[in-house]
């Protein structure tokens, strides 16, 4: 297994070179002059030749990627120039609050998108398959911001049950209660999606595996409905489904972005977002390098989870 | 294609969506025409009015322009910019695809490479990115949403052209001389197009979907033009003093989105044939069993297990195939019957129904009795079964690669067999599963019982899938063909094994086979099925000496003798009838070279005497004369 990890580890090392690569010559598109961009149109010349000698803009294209690079691999992300503070300080600090809400969204879809799902595929053509049907095709479609709003409005501003916005309140709060009490409403709005999207997904895992052999061989033994289901059923499905939770963790993490603007979440999407709107854009690239690289660190997390399911995956 | 629009429009949601689809569709194209406000005047005095108010149907929004009207334009835009997206994103993602697909070797490799690339980015951080780079604008919004989609078609469009490229018509097209771009554009585009038309088609709704998100950020359409994510992300900070300004466009997204995948699913399903079929179905925790049966009482008290008239149906949409027709078969303690016949013939069927296993939907016990030491188990209650399944009756499969589950170890799968029935200590159970092991003569037991079932050869596979039967001890264990897919010598055994545990626990065993050297070895008795009846029912050694009914002899001899020699192979002409569509009389009628004409027009009983019977008008003649038959 740990040789299964390594080796996972070491695959990961060409696609972060890639996702630098990506960022890097998106970066290169800006149009015009980024010192000019940084300092404004007002700047004089010698200023802006100034900066782009400073920043290293001088040199050709590949230098400048290497240099970069570099600087990143001993953790120099560069100075954000509106914050006028380290990129990877605030870059952490922020990517802090986007993990818990997206984390706590991520354990609430795998775990009600999977329970939906078998619910549903248990009870094929049945009031429970046909309630939950509905259910996910009304999550899958409502936009995850507008979701959260309306949410805001019945529970935050009508039922008064929960804080309208932000993580911790002004005063008097910042202990675990009342973390919770500002996560239920943006964590729940941003697992909605996800959870449709699995629930669909294990429901029709659940009934192709439903209807193999062993299944019937489980229930030749005498195995109780509930253990053919949740047990014998559930655990083949879940080869095909730990690869979408997957894919869904990246939905989760999008999504985060627009929930963070509904619910004035101090996360990393926020951040981005400010960032494009100031043009501040080494924050924006040490960002999005930074997020996509934890992104694929997850997905090898995905990979060793799915080989100690499935023997069958050599290791 | 007429089909496909009937079976899109017979699935009412999906008509639903199509419907709600075109009117939105036609709503966005009059919108220049329809007699409405203009959507950017600004009128302060007018602000926030409320929706259904005189010359405001929806109200105001917080500028005092009319929210009906800056709905309709914005529906427009997010409209057109969702199907733009698309349209780019598949163009281009096809293009790089078939390219991928066409040329394949290292140009595929490198294509491929930057496509997994892109696609291990959360798609927002790539758009992020891009916008970043080009600045804010609708216009930058719509680059980054199609740049983020072009891996998806990339990768669908290449996985189709890889299968076109190398089929015979695109390789005469080649060696006629014509150029790649021609072979491209003229036998692999007009392929792929559909694929591309049904991917854009499900995909349009996500795009419209994260382009109103760029713009609720404030990184699509800038003020004044507005599309319904704009809309949304301007009303944003009213939204609690007056929530109408942030529903309206909300709702309607949400009317979009939901309308775009209603159809889309529609579209899908209308495409899988799997779900025509009905083959997607969850098969029942026991088969169903018709309500309205004839009831029949048991059959002969002093058997362990009697089957009488058992009938079993499948109804796979208006057709109905009859796999068994009748059957009636006992067996008492320690006995071994085989059933024997073609595939197809009715004896798997026949088998699963006794414990209810048949897949169902499906499958339907429609008619007969089967009792297990004279309690009745066709509609009996699910508890009753599961209480019979593998502790007092149980099963032997074909294919114990497909019938172990693959991700649990045999030990836990033996154990799971004893606890299912008795509460016993884990431990206990643990050190049962090992004995079963030892007994069915699988070596280090122990470390055995840890191995996965991939992890064993066939032949070791099939003994645990024994080890499994014998775990409670059971009175009757039916073994469906369970060394059918193991070679010869691991076969022999296999059955010595069989037979050995039958002599030591005194088991009756179910057998069912189409290997009359099987039977020889092993059975007592036999029934031969033929479509989903039994023709013919003896004590083994008579009818493997003396077949009566001209299928059994012709069965016979088709079986080679190994240095008996001289003799000829026939195969049987004809094939077996198709059980939906049942000849009248004899089945076996077809390809019988003893037919006369009252063979197909009555109903023939199965008749005979003591230990035999045959269904047959006209047994093969050396045996008409048999005293015991008359």
């Amino acid at each position: 297994m740990a040789g299964y990890i390594f080796k996972r580890l070491l695959s990961a090392i060409p696609v972060l070179f890639g996702i630098t690569l990506i960022v890097f010559l998106i970066m290169a598109m800006i149009p015009g002059d980024p010192a000019t961009a940084i300092l404004g149109s007002y700047a004089t010349p010698e200023n802006v030749a100034k900066l782009n000698r400073d920043l290293g803009l001088d040199a050709p294209l590949w230098q400048r990627y290497f240099i970069w690079l570099g600087n990143m691999l001993q953790g120099d992300f560069g100075r954000s120039f509106a914050l006028n503070r380290p990129v990877l300080d605030e870059v952490i600090e922020r990517f802090n609050a986007t993990l818990i809400l997206a984390g706590t969204a991520f354990i609430l879809c795998s775990l009600l998108g999977v329970i939906a799902g078998v619910v549903s595929a248990a009870r094929q053509y049945g009031f429970a398959d046909k309630a939950i049907t509905f259910a996910v095709l009304l999550g899958i479609s409502i936009p995850s911001f507008f979701l959260g709003m309306m949410m805001v409005l019945l529970f935050a501003v009508n039922l008064k049950w929960l804080p309208v916005s932000g993580m911790y309140a002004i005063y008097g709060g910042g202990d675990l209660p009342d973390l919770i009490r500002h996560l239920i409403m943006p964590a729940t709005a941003l697992s909605v999606v996800a959870i449709g999207v699995i629930a669909r997904l294990s429901r029709s895992a659940m009934l192709e595996v439903l209807r193999q052999d062993f299944i019937r061989t489980a229930r030749a033994k005498g195995v109780h409905e509930f253990g053919v289901i949740w047990r014998h059923a559930l655990k083949a499905a879940m080869v095909s489904i730990i690869p979408v939770l997957g894919i869904q963790a990246g939905f989760v993490l999008s999504g985060a972005v627009y929930i963070e603007m509904v619910f004035q979440w101090p996360g990393v999407g926020r951040m981005l977002v400010d960032a494009i709107l100031k043009r501040d854009i080494l924050l924006v690239q040490g960002g999005v390098v930074f997020v996509a690289a934890c992104y694929v660190l997850f997905n090898i997390i995905v990979d060793v989870a799915q080989s100690m399911l499935d023997p069958r995956i050599k290791t | 294609m007429r089909q496909f629009f009937a079976l899109l429009f017979r699935n009412r949601l999906a008509a639903a969506g199509a419907i709600v689809m075109a009117i939105v569709v036609v709503l966005a194209l009059l919108t220049p025409v329809l007699p409405l406000a203009d959507p950017d005047v600004t009128n302060t005095g007018d602000r926030f009015i409320r929706p259904f108010s005189d010359g405001h149907l929806l109200g105001t929004d917080h500028l005092g322009r009319d929210l009906l009207s800056r709905l309709l334009w914005g529906t427009r835009l997010s409209l057109a910019v969702g199907f733009a997206a698309a349209l780019i994103a598949a163009t281009i993602g096809s293009a790089i695809g078939i390219i991928a697909g066409y040329f394949g070797g290292r140009t595929d490799n490198i294509i491929m490479r930057g496509v997994d690339m892109l696609m291990a980015f959360p798609y927002i951080l790539l758009a992020l990115a891009i916008v970043a780079a080009l600045g804010p604008g609708l216009f930058n919004a719509l680059i980054a949403v199609a740049a983020v989609n072009v891996p998806f078609f990339a990768r669908n469009i290449r996985g189709i052209t890889v299968s076109i490229a190398h089929k015979e018509f695109v390789d005469a097209a080649r060696l006629s001389g014509m150029g790649d771009m021609r072979i491209i554009l003229s036998e692999v585009l007009p392929n792929v197009i559909p694929v591309i038309v049904i991917a854009m088609s499900t995909t349009i709704g996500w795009m419209i979907l994260e382009t109103a998100g760029l713009s609720f950020l404030g990184l699509g359409s800038q003020p004044p033009q507005a599309d319904l994510g704009s809309m949304l992300g301007e009303a944003r900070s009213a939204l609690i003093t007056n929530p109408h300004t942030s529903i309206v466009p909300g709702a309607m997204i949400l009317v979009i989105v939901m309308a775009i995948n209603l159809l889309g699913d529609g579209i899908r399903d209308a495409l899988d044939p799997r779900l025509k079929s009905g083959a997607l179905s969850r098969p029942k925790p026991a088969t169903l069993v018709d309500k309205n049966r004839t009831e029949m009482p048991p059959g002969d008290p002093e058997a362990l297990l009697s089957i009488r008239d058992l009938r079993t149906e499948f109804r796979i949409k208006d057709k109905i195939y009859k796999a068994v027709g009748g059957v009636d078969l006992s067996v008492r303690p320690g006995e071994c019957l085989g059933i024997i016949g073609e595939s197809g013939s009715g004896k798997s069927v026949t088998a699963l129904s006794v414990m209810g296993l048949v897949s169902s939907p499906p499958g339907i016990i429609t008619a007969g009795s089967v009792a297990f030491k004279g309690e009745e188990l066709v509609g009996a209650s699910y508890k009753t079964l599961r209480a019979y399944r593998g502790d007092r009756v149980a099963y032997i499969f074909q294919d114990p690669l497909a019938t172990l589950h693959p991700l649990f170890r045999i030990g836990d799968q033996l154990t799971e067999a004893i606890t299912s029935h008795h509460a016993i200590p884990k431990k206990e159970a643990n050190q049962r599963a090992i004995e079963l092991l030892r007994a069915v003569r699988i070596p280090n037991a122990e470390s055995r019982a840890k191995s996965f079932p991939h992890e064993l050869s066939g032949g070791m596979r099939q003994r645990v899938g024994i080890a499994m039967a014998l775990a409670n001890d059971p009175d009757v264990i039916i073994a469906d063909e369970p060394t059918t897919a193991l070679d010869v010598t691991v076969q022999a055994q296999i059955l010595a094994l069989l037979n050995d545990l039958r002599r030591e626990r005194g088991l009756a065993i179910i057998f069912i086979t189409h290997d009359f050297g099987v039977v020889a070895q092993l059975c007592d008795r036999v029934a031969v099925m033929y479509a989903g009846r039994i023709v013919e029912e003896g004590d083994s050694a008579d009818i493997l000496g003396n077949p009566v009914h001209p299928y059994t002899s012709r069965l016979m001899a088709c079986v080679p003798e190994l240095g008996g020699g001289k003799r000829e192979l026939e195969a049987i002409p004809g094939l077996p009838p198709v059980v939906n569509n049942l000849p009248a009389g004899c089945a076996f009628a077809e390809r019988c070279a003893n037919r006369q004409p009252q063979c197909t027009n009555q109903e023939i009983e199965l008749i005979g005497t003591g230990s035999r019977s045959v269904r047959c008008l006209f047994p093969e003649k050396s045996l008409v004369e048999d005293r015991e038959l008359q």
